[in-house]
């Protein structure tokens, strides 16, 4: 478990990242906080040429929140962002979401950008910004691009992102209005990747329910938030679309059983009162 | 001044709740581990080259890139071995050879096939990519059931089967008791393979020196008849290989034992480098193949009288022990042998013993050592005897009972029962766990439509193994041509320095126990000293130290075996000391006491020695000894249990020197909306005799108690039906954290054992084995009672519960199918319509320089013969990007109609292999491409990546079609083109895209 070698360079600036990127392609790996990255070079997964260290360049290390978003430069740490989110109040979804993320001592290393880049289908924060509608800034030497986070995850560990391209930083909307929302996690241990992720919020009278953990990327979709047969009928079809897998920890059947009860559940409490 | 005679009796640190005199140095960072000390100038470092197949021939092994690698200065092979070693012996004689490495076939994956020596263990493991070895795969088997079918593939093939041991035992008359039984209740169970595993893994560093000697540190624990093992292999006389252990160790749990064949494999290493060679296993390496429970199918019954009083018992075990029987294997059945009929009183007995081979890391010891195995059959039956004939489970318990006065007890098989009341225990745990509230709280829990259960085990806790309980897998005839084995013998040093100190010195090799606090407790009683007082010594030097065949850390064998022999080396040493104050005082020695330091007449005791000044007096002046003392002050006591004699003609073994009790009881509830299990009070009552030191007990249990309930819940070690691994990292072995793991209530009672030196008995696997069960019971009581009880299957998982007690379910028909991921291969199949011409799809397929530019991440493609291609290629997903070699071929089934195209890959990360059906058929639009596929993945890449691997290499399948369509001229389908291949090729079946 030694990583193969690679060259480090550390960069002192989003041009120079960007750069190096264009440099580089892919064969660099950007190093944020390293949570998936070091793991995967240590069991030699990934043998880069060249890693890109961001963790100083001071232009991706800030957490601006305006009226309407919320945006997260690639090198923030989780843990930044929890207490941001804690102290302003402004994205309850993700405050609730937070203490699933790992354990604090991962989200002291680990990165908002760089769990939304690594597009794991069972993490917390890719789920949780694809539900709120959120939105991936990716910049390379070429040009600057926005992309919706469901236009962004395709798959497992799949993003629209390009090998010239830095997630420079994410942004997550911030409700005008009070919203309701909900985040509920069955893992087999605390801090685990989750068996079955959900997400909810309302509005408009309607439920926007991410399902993390069962498809090969965070799955949005909109039902009714009042309950009856059609939630049911379309709660159904939303279990089945998943295409949930088996695997060592948990039968397909026991993922669609979690999405069934706990969507149901999720939605009757958002839409109550 | 006090009263020494009073201080005599207040000087009695055993039996106190000391805290712990190692934890300072620990919690500092001042541990002292295996990996921690220094090493010799010039000393290289080893990386193994393990096998991706479960089973393999291997056909060649070429290391040429690897030594030509900057740094690399040997490469140990197979055939090395053969020149130099021996296999290991082991005790089941059969025609089966297990060596240090693989020779020339490969039987799990993970085995060990090529040691690589370099300047670092970075250059090492790079070495690790260039060695090329040829493989012919052949079927593994991973069942054990199947292992055992006439048709299986067999590990060994001069055995001829994979049953390597078949042993059938009577005690009593059994048949007569089950015809003669009103009632008769049976249950099939299987117990998983898991471990226990250490913070701290393997280390070992060895040096072969000029003499023909090797030189060892290692983490080893023992038992240290494998001492002998390791020597036999390596030809050489024992006191030629020289092993040293360190005074800490992270953790063993039974697990460090399977470290000697590294050892022998490391020795054999520093021989080819000539120099000092050291290896740390990683996190990878050890959960892939250090060492495992063994895997336990049981069918058990028992014959029952109404009242619930079981007459007879019978078992047919099959225990899987892995790939090859290692040493002390097939252990894990005998250890238990006398303990067959656990607390109770059952006169007859039969049991039937299979040894099983499969393609799976070798078993060895985990902590409870046959003991999870044995008890989660019996007291799985013990419950369902309650349930099936309607009685309070606590009656069974206590009627079966061997009873307060009817100790010592011998058992069916053989076991001396030393002592012990267990009625009183059950009456213990009863009132600490206060089980009249949890059965209230069950009634509430119940008549709210919750699932609330409550389950129970007993278990009688072996300690201190008879080495000679091994050969009982041995016929008589066959004993007896090999000559008895018997006894636990222990030695231990206690002597005093030049200015009258103590230190005690073991060849018990520690691993967290709290042996230098507890043996300081014992030894300072004996003095009348302070326990600060008394140096512990537990570094083990096997060329210095006084050891034997049963020495180290395992069975329990500390507090009855270790510390009693302490305690005698000790009075060995006050004796001598006696005398010679006796001399001194002008008393009698019988009249001589120690306490508070000092030495003086019990008669007279105003007048006392310094006790450092009377101690080191001897070696100053040993003319001035009485008439009979010898000079020197360094007595070592050499110890075994009279009672552990060798299998007798019957074949009745007492197998263990001590034996405690638990009796454990379980409340829980398990969550209908995600069946989640919730320990509402876990109660564990314990006897393990005299106890040295009760915080270091509860320490015991509750680290037994955290293991148990993660092998309850979630531990096991997974493998596919190829026999690939699927548990190489911590995110998919699980083990409980401390926010899993509730506080158990723990109580205690003292009932000495008469067979120990004083009076102590084991308590470090108590937990491992009763609960287990006990959570295993109290689900079991939880669900429905129309459950098959056999259902209930450890890790009991919120799955493995919701599969028990969901509704059924049914797909709604317009929703089309999902693949059948279902963890084994991995099978993909649908269409594509490509806007071009079957021609035109054809000729890409069967033109090398199109078709390298179809399959992702081609570097290399060259034709080798018509339809014969050898690719060098790059697997890119996310963060993952791998290289590896491929071979494909691609042959017409029928001319520009069918083709079926095979791909095997190998790289650093595993091997893949993948076979596949093309059939090309024209349509109005142009050509459609239907494919099924199936492949499997084996070696690293399952062991750490399972979670998402085969999606992962499903979707570069899709892309290699997706190019297929651009290159042969035509387009993708319109639509969101990923969006739509992805519903088309990596999760759905045939024809659904149409359907869509």
């Amino acid at each position: 478990m030694k990583p193969a070698a690679f060259d480090y360079i550390r960069a002192d600036s989003t041009d120079e990242v960007v750069q190096l990127l264009a440099e580089y392609g892919d064969d660099a790996r950007i190093l944020a906080g390293g949570q998936s990255l070091i793991a995967a070079l240590n069991m030699r997964l990934a043998q880069p040429r060249v890693l890109i260290d961001i963790s100083r360049v001071e232009a991706l290390s800030r957490i601006r929140v305006s009226s309407t978003t919320m945006t997260v430069g690639a090198a923030v740490t989780q843990a930044v962002a929890e207490q941001v989110v804690r102290d302003n109040n402004t994205i309850p979804l993700l405050a609730q979401a937070f203490p699933h993320l790992g354990h604090f001592q991962t989200r002291n290393r680990g990165t908002v950008c760089g769990s939304i880049a690594h597009a794991d289908p069972s993490a917390e924060l890719p789920l949780c910004l694809a539900t709120l509608g959120g939105t991936v800034n990716l910049r390379s030497r070429r040009r600057r691009r926005s992309v919706a986070a469901n236009e962004f995850f395709r798959g497992v560990l799949t993003t629209a992102r390009e090998a010239d391209e830095l997630v420079e930083s994410v942004q997550f909307p911030i409700s005008k209005q009070p919203v309701k929302n909900s985040f509920v996690e069955v893992s087999m241990r605390h801090g685990d990747f989750a068996l079955v992720a959900l997400a909810g919020l309302v509005s408009d009278q309607r439920v926007h329910l991410g399902v993390g953990g069962v498809a090969d990327r965070p799955w949005v979709e909109t039902l009714p938030t009042a309950s009856g047969d059609d939630l049911d009928a379309a709660l159904e079809d939303l279990v089945w679309k998943l295409g949930a897998q088996d695997d060592q920890h948990a039968s397909a059947r026991y993922r669609r059983h979690l999405v069934r009860n706990l969507g149901r559940k999720l939605i009757s409490e958002l839409g109550a009162s | 001044m006090n009263d020494p005679k009073t201080s005599i009796r207040a000087a009695n640190w055993t039996g106190q709740a000391l805290q712990r005199r190692e934890d300072a140095a620990l919690l500092t960072g001042a541990g002292r581990y295996a990996d921690d000390l220094g090493i010799h100038p010039g000393t290289l470092h080893a990386a193994f080259l393990r096998s991706p197949h479960a089973h393999a021939h291997i056909k060649s092994i070429d290391c040429s890139r690897a030594l030509a690698h900057q740094g690399v200065r040997c490469v140990l092979v197979g055939s090395d071995v053969r020149g130099w070693a021996k296999p290991f012996v082991v005790g089941v004689k059969q025609p089966m050879e297990h060596w240090c490495i693989a020779v020339d076939k490969v039987r799990y994956v993970g085995e060990p096939i090529a040691v690589v020596v370099a300047d670092s263990r970075y250059i090492a493991e790079d070495a690790l990519d260039l060695i090329d070895v040829d493989y012919e795969t052949v079927g593994a088997v991973v069942d054990t059931q199947a292992a055992i079918d006439a048709n299986a593939p067999v590990l060994h093939e001069a055995v001829g089967s994979n049953v390597v041991s078949d042993r059938q035992f009577v005690y009593g008359e059994p048949d007569a008791a089950f015809s003669a039984a009103p009632h008769r209740v049976k249950i099939k169970i299987r117990y998983p393979r898991n471990s226990c595993t250490p913070i701290e893994t393997y280390v070992v560093v060895a040096e072969h020196g000029s003499e023909g000697d090797y030189d060892v540190l290692s983490n080893f624990m023992g038992p240290f008849s494998l001492h002998a093992v390791m020597a036999l292999a390596l030809q050489v006389p024992a006191a030629k290989l020289r092993l040293r252990m360190p005074r800490d160790g992270g953790g063993s749990f039974g697990v460090k034992q399977g470290v000697f064949p590294y050892i022998v494999a490391l020795c054999l290493a520093a021989r080819k480098a000539g120099a000092p060679v050291k290896w740390v296993e990683d996190r990878l390496e050890h959960l892939v193949a250090a060492t495992s429970s063994t895997g336990r199918v049981s069918e058990i019954e028992a014959a029952v009288n109404s009242d619930g009083r079981i007459s007879a018992l019978a078992y047919d075990q099959l225990d899987d022990c892995g790939a090859y029987l290692r040493a002390p294997e097939p252990a894990t059945f005998y250890r238990m042998h006398g303990c067959l009929t656990g607390a109770y009183k059952v006169a007859n007995l039969k049991v039937r013993n299979r040894v099983v081979l499969t393609n799976k890391t070798p078993a060895g010891l985990v902590r409870g050592f046959g003991g999870p195995q044995v008890y989660f059959a019996l007291e799985r039956l013990v419950q369902r005897i309650a349930v099936e004939l309607q009685l309070d489970p606590l009656e069974v318990y206590k009627r079966n009972f061997v009873s307060a006065g009817e100790f010592p007890f011998r058992t069916a098989a053989g076991a001396l029962l030393d002592s012990g009341d267990y009625h009183a225990a059950l009456q213990l745990a009863w009132q600490r766990g206060d089980l009249a509230e949890l059965l209230k709280r069950r009634d509430a829990a119940r008549a709210e439509g919750r699932l609330y259960g409550i389950g129970y085990a007993a278990i009688v806790e072996p300690s201190i193994s008879n080495m000679g309980y091994i050969t009982t897998v041995m016929t008589k005839e066959a004993r007896a041509k090999a000559g008895p084995k018997n006894g636990a013998i222990t030695s231990a040093t206690v002597s005093i320095d030049l200015l009258g100190a103590v230190t005690v010195s073991v060849a018990s090799v520690p691993h967290g126990q709290g042996h230098i606090t507890a043996l300081a407790q014992v030894t300072a009683d004996v003095f009348g000293l302070h326990p600060d007082e008394i140096t512990v010594d537990v570094e083990l030097d096997t060329r210095k130290d006084a050891w034997s065949v049963a020495e180290g850390n395992y069975s329990s064998r500390f507090a009855g075996a270790v510390a009693g022999t302490v305690h005698l080396a000790a009075g060995k040493l006050r004796d001598k000391l006696t005398r010679i104050a006796a001399a001194q005082l002008q008393c009698d020695a019988a009249d001589v006491m120690f306490a508070g330091g000092k030495v003086f007449a019990h008669s007279a005791p105003e007048k006392t020695l310094s006790f450092s000044r009377l101690a080191s007096g001897p070696h100053w002046a040993p003319g001035l000894l009485p008439d009979g003392v010898s000079p020197g002050l360094h007595e070592t006591a050499i110890w075994t249990p009279g009672q552990l004699e060798a299998p007798d003609e019957n074949d009745r073994i007492n197998t263990s020197g001590a034996y405690g009790f638990a009796f454990d009881i379980c409340a829980l509830e398990i969550e209908r909306s995600t069946g989640k299990v919730r320990i509402d009070r876990y109660v564990t009552a314990h006897d393990a005799g005299t106890l040295l030191n009760p915080a270091l007990a509860d320490g015991q249990i509750r680290g037994g108690f955290a293991q148990a309930l993660g092998a309850a819940l979630m531990e096991q070690f997974a493998y596919r039906p190829d026999g690939s691994f699927a548990s190489g990292t911590f995110a998919d072995y699980l083990v409980p954290t401390a926010v899993e793991v509730p506080e158990p209530l723990i109580a205690h009672m003292e009932t000495p054992s008469p067979f120990t030196p004083l009076g102590a008995k084991g308590i470090g696997e108590g937990n491992n084995m009763s609960t287990p069960v006990c959570i295993a019971n109290a689900i079991a009581d939880a669900l429905p009672p129309e459950t098959d009880p056999q259902a209930i299957e450890l890790p009991m998982t919120p799955s493995r519960i919701i599969d028990l007690i969901a509704p059924p379910e049914e797909q709604p028909a317009h929703i089309a199918p999902a693949a059948t991921g279902d963890g084994k291969q991995f099978a993909t199949s649908g269409s594509v319509t490509i806007a071009a011409s079957v021609e035109a799809v054809y000729r890409v397929l069967h033109d090398p320089r199109k078709l390298a530019s179809v399959i992702p991440g081609c570097r290399r493609l060259e034709a080798v013969s018509d339809n014969r291609y050898v690719a060098d290629m790059t697997l890119s997903v996310g963060l993952v990007k791998v290289g590896f070699h491929a071979d494909i071929s691609l042959v017409d089934e029928e001319p520009m109609r069918r083709m079926r195209l095979s791909g095997k890959g190998s790289g650093a990360l595993g091997t893949a292999e993948g076979d596949g059906r093309i059939t090309l058929t024209e349509v109005a639009d142009g050509t459609r491409l239907d494919y099924d596929y199936a492949f499997s993945l084996s070696g690293k890449i399952v062991a750490v990546g399972a979670r998402m691997i085969e999606s992962a290499t499903g979707m570069v399948l899709q892309q290699l079609f997706n190019r297929l369509g651009r290159v042969a001229g035509g387009k993708a389908p319109a639509g969101g083109i990923w969006q739509r291949l992805l519903r088309l090729f990596g999760l759905h079946r045939p024809g659904a895209g149409e359907r869509r």
